[in-house]
């Protein structure tokens, strides 16, 4: 399979996300944020960061970029892209995702292994979990707290969009320790935290960010 | 040429941690009775040509598509130099 990631002026996490492409034994595809193409990649991920430098609203401007342009295009007819930090804030930026994420309620960065609930293993990214998994990854933001009113999430947690969600501590604030959301088909996920931090023993929290690379082929089939 | 202000500020019910930290500062410089600050952001947009009824409904689109999130932000738009 082959899965392309995105860079923006800014990106940060762009080479370890298709490191971890890789190591799930997929093939990386690199896309620019300036071309109208996305090379015929079965996925797509968006990256973290601080594209454009954060400025106006993290993921604000990346949104109107001509790569967006196209990913909001395929994300409608079915692909899958899975958004991580900045690519979450992308594509909250872009009404793929509902929501939005301002920044952490005690205003400092904070980086630290996190534990998760993954909620939701009907999306491709999350279908290599067992439901209720709990899993560590990386945690890195500045502005991490997911927000949105109470219809929203009413609606969200409703239908069962929430992907995953905050154990132990809540490191941002994100109401309903809420850490991912996917979209109503399922296709568009997006996570705060990092699972490409976590996909090989000796470089971060163990290797259980792998199962956001290695799900199964035959979801992107179908 | 016209010069039109948007005024963005966080819907009243989202929580604004830069307010509150520069609230926090207040009673530290001697400053008190501030109860409550809420940090918003102002854009001056320069418009070329004549300001029609046309031309001001672009830069609202122009404040709801890019320079707010509406699921977070409100915005207003005023005329801060009328059209000569």
């Amino acid at each position: 399979m082959r899965v392309g990631v995105v860079t923006f002026p800014g990106s940060l996490d762009d080479v370890d996300a298709r490191r971890a492409v890789r190591l799930a034994g997929h093939e990386p595809v690199a896309l620019w944020h300036r071309e109208h193409d996305l090379a015929g990649v079965d996925a797509v991920v968006l990256p973290g960061g601080f594209s454009y430098g954060d400025y106006l609203r993290a993921g604000a401007i990346s949104r109107f970029s001509p790569v967006m342009t196209e990913v909001v295009e395929a994300a409608g007819r079915g692909l899958p892209v899975l958004g991580i930090c900045n690519g979450f804030q992308v594509l909250c930026e872009s009404h793929l995702l509902p929501g939005a994420l301002i920044r952490n309620d005690h205003r400092r960065f904070i980086c630290r292994d996190q534990r998760l609930r993954i909620e939701n293993t009907r999306t491709p990214w999350t279908s290599s979990f067992e439901q209720g998994a709990e899993i560590t990854v990386v945690l890195k933001n500045g502005e991490g707290q997911y927000v949105a009113d109470r219809d929203t999430l009413d609606r969200v947690e409703g239908e069962g969009l929430v992907v995953a969600r905050y154990l132990e501590k809540n490191p941002n604030g994100s109401l309903r320790d809420i850490a991912g959301i996917s979209n109503e088909r399922g296709n568009v996920v997006g996570l705060m935290p990092h699972p490409e931090h976590a996909v090989e023993e000796g470089f971060g929290p163990g290797t259980d960010g792998l199962g956001f690379f290695t799900w199964a082929l035959e979801r992107v089939a179908s | 040429m016209a010069r039109v202000v948007v005024d963005v500020m966080l819907k009243p019910e989202i929580l604004d941690p830069q307010g509150k930290a520069v609230q926090g500062a207040l009673p530290r410089l001697g400053f008190e009775g501030i109860s409550d600050v809420r940090q918003g952001k102002r854009f001056e947009l320069e418009v070329d040509g004549e300001l029609d009824e046309q031309r001001l409904a672009e830069v609202r689109t122009i404040a709801e598509t890019l320079l707010s999130n509406p699921v977070i932000e409100d915005f207003e738009v005023h005329v801060a130099e009328p059209a000569r």
